[in-house]
């Protein structure tokens, strides 16, 4: 076996330029985001095509994200595939069941403010998170 | 599922990066193959076994038959 260049193989090169990819499309979807949010109300006074195109671009980025994600996830090996998909039903589980819950929740008055979709988004990072924490050390 | 990878790695005197390098999959992969927490689909069973020029059932065995 040559010895050489162990440590750098094909699939982890692949993976490597794979997060690479998702990275910068995750930062671009952020970014467009918060031209498309706070370019309405500090730079165009909530002209509209600024603001369509704002939100088309965030769309279409959004969208280059998905597919970098589909990537991403097509290029890791097995286990790896194993413990992502693991940790994406756990939080598509836990995203629909606290999210319609918590949507009850201010439907029937037991809280006093509005549901905020962004606790639904923190709650659904931090279950894949911990979903992909778990399946690691699962298969350490 | 029971396997040899280990002691078959051993004779060959691979480490566990080594043999995932040739298997193309993370030395964790190898790592929890070898600790029978992950079983293989069956495309890297047979990849194993090629790698050591051995059949599926030399590196692979049922639990249940034992």
């Amino acid at each position: 076996m040559d010895d050489s260049k162990k440590g750098v193989t094909d699939w982890a090169a692949t993976n490597r330029r794979n997060t690479v990819r998702l990275g910068y499309w995750t930062f671009a979807w952020v970014a467009t985001m918060a031209v498309a949010t706070f370019g309405p109300r500090y730079v165009w006074d909530f002209a509209s095509l600024p603001t369509m195109l704002g939100l088309l671009v965030y769309l279409g980025t959004g969208f280059g994200m998905i597919v970098a994600n589909g990537r991403y996830l097509r290029g890791l090996d097995e286990l790896h595939k194993k413990i992502f998909l693991d940790a994406g039903a756990l939080t598509l589980g836990v995203g629909l069941v606290c999210g319609l819950g918590y949507e009850l929740l201010g439907n029937v008055k037991l809280i006093a403010f509005e549901p905020e979709i962004s606790h639904l988004v923190i709650l659904m990072c931090l279950t894949f998170l911990a979903g992909l924490i778990v399946g690691h050390r699962k298969y350490q | 599922m029971k396997n040899r990878l280990k002691v078959l790695r051993a004779e060959k005197d691979w480490t566990q990066a080594q043999l995932a390098s040739e298997l193309d999959v993370s030395r964790q992969t190898v790592n929890a193959i070898e600790k029978g927490k992950f079983d293989p689909s069956l495309p890297l069973a047979f990849k194993v076994a090629r790698l050591f020029g051995m059949s599926i059932e030399d590196v692979f065995q049922d639990e249940a038959e034992h």
